[in-house]
């Protein structure tokens, strides 16, 4: 597989009264052509800020990339000056945001929030861009678009702003979409409308998919990998069984706990005790040993190093080492992983 | 729209209803009549006099009178200039009251905004901190004050302006910066907060992520969205400076109505008192209703859900 | 990867306790300590307080600070300009100059000596321009008014056209105003409070007909409502504070009325409800304190608004009655003479503008303090 992006040892920073808030400390990932790459985690993991980071859209000041390398495509996007940035954003690397009711203009058509991309990037004049427009409301599933380019945003309902603003995404057929937690705000019907919508598009455009969520039914339904993040590092990540049948980590564990599953309806959900730190002073040794059922003394001294599970699969945690008690997951877990090894479950499967 | 046109016109006119009904009777309260400086007349004279200004009648017949004339735009007769109406003496006077409101209303909005502006882009820069500064200070120091400077330093000391009357453009230099620093301020003020606001939101990052430059996602997302609100501003604004206008045009002796206004009080001259204190009221109901319809034009969201 | 070899008796698993995963990292502070921490961070806020207390300290003990009444009136030293010893450098040297034009320097001189009426001996003359560039003599001419009037005392700001101590009489002109502000506020406050506050709470028909009766009182510009009221109550501080207050009280009933409408329905007072807290319990707990930053704040607005239209009123002709001061009589006194004694001007001027932008930067804390959205 070829390699589209790789963030290298990424720091990300806010300088606020209080203190330096290290929102994202040292994160590794790399993202290949054509596949989808979910990043989970808590509020406050950092996830939003790593990917906003990617593109150079969290606000400076107060954040600041502190270092790492961002290589897109070889290039470093860290170094990249805004007009450079502005080059890239939109044409070969675009998002979709979380909440449909604010990410569109209020006072500005939709029509014209869609062509201004188009417009930029591939120099098309206002009669080109206006048809290319309506072909992309009839591939996000708007029907009626010769009608709906020159309504405004409050004439749509939910699901059909986060339909618009993907299509506002897809416009210049972009490498790479960074999707932030796209379905979150919607109702649940339409949620499922929405991902499937975002399957499609993948399957007929071939882009590579960040998608941002906490909602580890949506993990299982759409990514071919995932990174688990925790208080702004990546505690675990591996593809979509190596996480959901195989977790290393105890905060895999406490999410894969808390997440209700069909074959299992008499067990009581699983919630992980406490809050995450406060990054304005990040604790000593690992983030999640205060939280943590099976912290060690080591955990609270020194932070664990990536270790290696398989190919494919790394963890973060101090419980992977030759020294460490054999430990046991908990049930609900272990009943998972257990039913993995038998095969009689697969990823697919794993719907909320 | 229109339903909401027709019932804020109704109440338009109920309010001016009833501020013409107040006015009438407070003016009864008063002690003077025109009278009073003429005491030297005759009682068949004074009979005559008051037989002129209908001071005769019952009370409420004269308020009966008074509000049908006052429906076909006649506000009376001047007590201290004979025979003259009071209309006439506003009309004759207005000119230059509009000129400079309307002068320092423009100048006023257009400085503030682009000071605001300014001071949004380069937030918590020096400039803004010295804009948002100067804001403060034109906002507070009181326009008779600024009044008092320009006249003693710009025109009694460096003679650049003609310190008083009205002659000519120049003439209106002084007046019209004097009033001008208060919307320049509260204009600066808005704009920054708005556009600090609109430059925070969702739909910025989304033009942002798409990749459109600086200056275009400032002037088509930014600033559009923040000019909506100013509108609500404007309201208040053209009512601070009438108010700026009765004080600055006596300072600069400005032939307008705000002038004719103090002089009718210290003469007890009701009926021009009232005359103008009515097209006062006019005036501030007239401009809130312009504005907040106009709010319902430009904005496509109100516009738009009205229409439905 | 694991470059490191961390002891084995590390790897013991230790007692995680719920006080560790719970524990709260930051002191939690109340709503009010918090905004008082805030607004004491605010440079511009606390200059601006200092600068109030200054001056109030200046109004209630500067007219005891010399031996001038402030209706004590000679006209024997009118006019007079500011002398404050050390202080000559500021242009408070007790003279009057003025830059005169002429065809020659002994034109100019002689020009000089009518415009000071003659008193040769006091009148020093300075050439700025002697004439030898083709343009007009240019003589600065200065005398000294002390001197010339044989006064032996100092006048810290000059005095007016009766000669009545501007010292004494801006202090006692910057309590009157305050006064009135003060005062006019707090009548604001009470009734703006009591009316939206019962219009709110008791809602239904009430709240109905007291919101007809606010909307067609707000129709009436306030401007036409003070004149009109000081119209007939004739000028006095009372009037005027009635005025300024029958026309202040109605956008602080709005504002209250509005708030505590949004409160009532906001999930923590029904939750509060449900768990059968009382109405004086969840006014007290909950509507009260909720309100109490927004009335503090829109007080604080309404001050500085009191004291501009004061000082309008004098303007116009329906100020304080002479020979009462107050900020407002004393700046249309000092219009009056401005182009010869600026001074007399000068500073009700500036203190009635330090007063105003000591409010309104003061108010402006406030607001940033109390907002909870500025909260980190």
């Amino acid at each position: 597989m070829e390699k589209l992006l790789e963030v290298k040892n990424m720091h990300v920073s806010f300088d606020t009264y209080g203190g330096e808030v290290k929102a994202v400390r040292g994160v590794n990932f790399d993202v290949n052509k054509g596949e989808t790459l979910a990043i989970v985690g808590e509020s406050g993991s950092g996830k939003s800020v790593t990917t906003k980071a990617l593109m150079q859209l969290i606000p400076q000041p107060p954040g600041r990339i502190k270092e790492g390398e961002i290589l897109f495509e070889g290039r470093d996007l860290a170094k990249m000056n805004e007009k450079q940035m502005q080059k890239i954003r939109g044409k070969e690397i675009s998002m979709i945001f979380q909440d449909p009711m604010t990410s569109l203009n209020p006072t500005m058509k939709v029509g014209n929030q869609i062509m201004e991309g188009l417009i930029k990037h591939q120099k098309m004049s206002k009669a080109q861009a206006r048809k290319r427009v309506s072909e992309l409301l009839e591939l996000v599933g708007i029907p009626d678009a010769e009608n709906r380019i020159n309504q405004y945003p409050h004439q749509f309902s939910g699901g059909m702003r986060q339909r618009v603003v993907v299509a506002i995404a897809l416009a210049c057929n972009p490498k790479l979409l960074i999707a932030d937690e796209p379905t979150t705000a919607l109702d649940v019907t339409i949620q499922a409308q929405i991902l499937e919508l975002m399957k499609d598009i993948q399957k007929k455009t071939d882009s590579a998919t960040i998608f941002i969520t906490h909602d580890l039914g949506v993990v299982a339904n759409v990514a071919d990998r995932v990174a688990v993040m925790y208080a702004g590092k990546i505690v675990e990540i591996g593809t979509v069984d190596d996480i959901f049948y195989n977790p290393q980590h105890p905060y895999t564990w406490g999410l894969l706990g808390s997440m209700p599953s069909l074959d299992s309806e008499d067990e009581e959900l699983y919630a992980i005790p406490g809050s995450p730190p406060d990054l304005l002073n990040p604790p000593k040794g690992d983030a999640f040993a205060a939280r943590n059922e099976y912290a060690m003394k080591i955990d609270f001294e020194q932070e664990p190093p990536m270790f290696k599970v398989s190919d494919t699969h790394y963890a973060a945690t101090w419980l992977l080492h030759e020294n460490a008690p054999k430990i046991e997951p908990p049930e609900a877990v272990k009943k998972r992983m257990e039913g993995n090894a038998n095969g009689s479950s697969s990823s697919e499967g794993e719907r909320i | 729209m229109t339903r909401y046109i027709i019932q804020r016109l109704v109440y338009m006119i109920i309010t001016m209803f009833l501020i013409a009904t107040l006015t009438f009777f407070l003016m009864k309260l008063l002690p003077g009549s025109p009278l009073a400086s003429a005491d030297k007349l005759s009682e068949e004279q004074q009979a005559v006099v008051l037989e002129k200004y209908g001071l005769n009648d019952p009370i409420p017949v004269q308020y009966y009178n008074y509000m049908v004339n006052l429906a076909q735009g006649d506000l009376g007769i001047s007590f201290q200039f004979d025979n003259r109406e009071v209309t006439t003496i506003i009309m004759d006077r207005i000119g230059p009251s509009m000129q400079l409101g309307i002068q320092a209303m423009v100048i006023g909005t257009i400085l503030g905004m682009l000071l605001g502006l300014v001071s949004a882009l380069y937030h918590n820069s020096p400039l803004d901190y010295t804009s948002t500064f100067l804001a403060v200070l034109g906002q507070s120091i009181p326009s008779f004050v600024f009044a008092g400077l320009l006249q003693f330093y710009i025109g009694v000391k460096l003679g650049w302006f003609p310190v008083a009357l009205w002659e000519g453009w120049e003439y209106t230099v002084l007046p019209t910066v004097s009033l001008a620093i208060f919307p320049i301020a509260i204009a600066a003020r808005f704009m920054r907060t708005e556009m600090l606001e609109v430059m925070g939101s969702d739909y910025i990052v989304t033009a942002r992520a798409k990749g459109v430059n600086k200056f275009g996602v400032i002037i088509k997302h930014g600033l559009r969205n923040a000019l909506i609100p100013l509108i609500t501003v404007l309201g208040p604004l053209a009512i601070g400076l009438m108010t700026g206008t009765l004080v600055i045009e006596n300072i600069f002796a400005v032939p307008g109505i705000g002038e004719q206004f103090v002089k009718a009080i210290n003469v007890n001259d009701y009926p021009i008192i009232m005359g103008t204190t009515l097209l006062l009221a006019f005036m501030f109901i007239f401009i809130i209703l312009v504005i907040d319809l106009l709010y319902g034009v430009i904005d496509p969201r109100i516009r738009l859900a009205e229409g439905e | 990867m694991d470059n490191h070899k961390p002891s084995k008796d590390l790897f013991v698993p230790v007692d995680r306790t719920d006080e560790q995963s719970e524990k709260i990292e930051r002191p939690s502070l109340s709503f009010w300590q918090d905004s008082f921490i805030r607004l004491r961070k605010n440079v511009g806020a606390m200059i601006g307080l200092a600068v109030l207390v200054i001056l109030a300290l200046l109004a209630i003990f500067g007219p005891y600070m010399n031996d001038h009444g402030q209706y004590e009136q000679d006209l024997s030293r009118a006019k007079v300009p500011p002398k404050v010893d050390g202080l000559g450098w500021l242009g408070m040297d007790g003279t009057l100059s003025d830059v005169i034009e002429a065809d020659s320097v002994e034109d100019a001189e002689q020009k000089a000596l009518m415009r000071f009426n003659n008193q040769e001996e006091f009148i020093t003359t300075e050439v700025l321009n002697d004439g030898s560039n083709g343009e007009q003599v240019e003589v600065k001419a200065t005398l000294d008014v002390y001197s010339a009037r044989n006064i032996e005392e100092n006048f810290w700001f000059g005095t007016d056209g009766l000669g009545r101590d501007q010292w004494t009489r801006t202090w006692m002109g910057t309590r009157v105003s305050l006064y009135i502000a003060f005062l006019a506020a707090a009548i604001d406050m009470v009734i703006g409070v009591a009316y939206g506050g019962i219009s709110a709470y008791y809602g239904g028909r009430v709240d109905n007909y007291m919101q007809r009766v606010i909307e067609i009182l707000v129709g009436i510009p306030n401007l036409v409502l003070i004149i009109l009221m000081i119209l007939i109550l004739d000028p006095g501080i009372l009037s005027i504070t009635i005025a300024l207050a029958i026309s202040g009280w109605i956008s602080m009933a709005r504002i209250v009325r509005g708030q505590i409408l949004k409160l009532k329905n906001q999930e923590f007072v029904l939750a509060s409800r449900t768990l059968g807290a009382k109405d004086s319990r969840i006014l007290q707990r909950h509507l009260i304190p909720n309100v109490l930053g927004l009335i503090i704040i829109n007080t604080m607005f309404s001050i500085p608004s009191a004291i501009f239209f004061e000082a309008f009123l004098s303007f116009i002709g329906l100020g304080l009655p002479t020979p009462m001061a107050s900020l407002g009589t004393l700046i249309d006194a000092g219009f009056k003479s401005l182009q010869i004694y600026p001074h007399i001007l000068l500073f009700p001027a500036i203190i009635i503008s330090l007063v105003m932008i000591a409010f309104n930067v003061l108010a402006d804390g406030l607001r940033d303090a109390f907002d909870p959205k500025m909260r980190e």
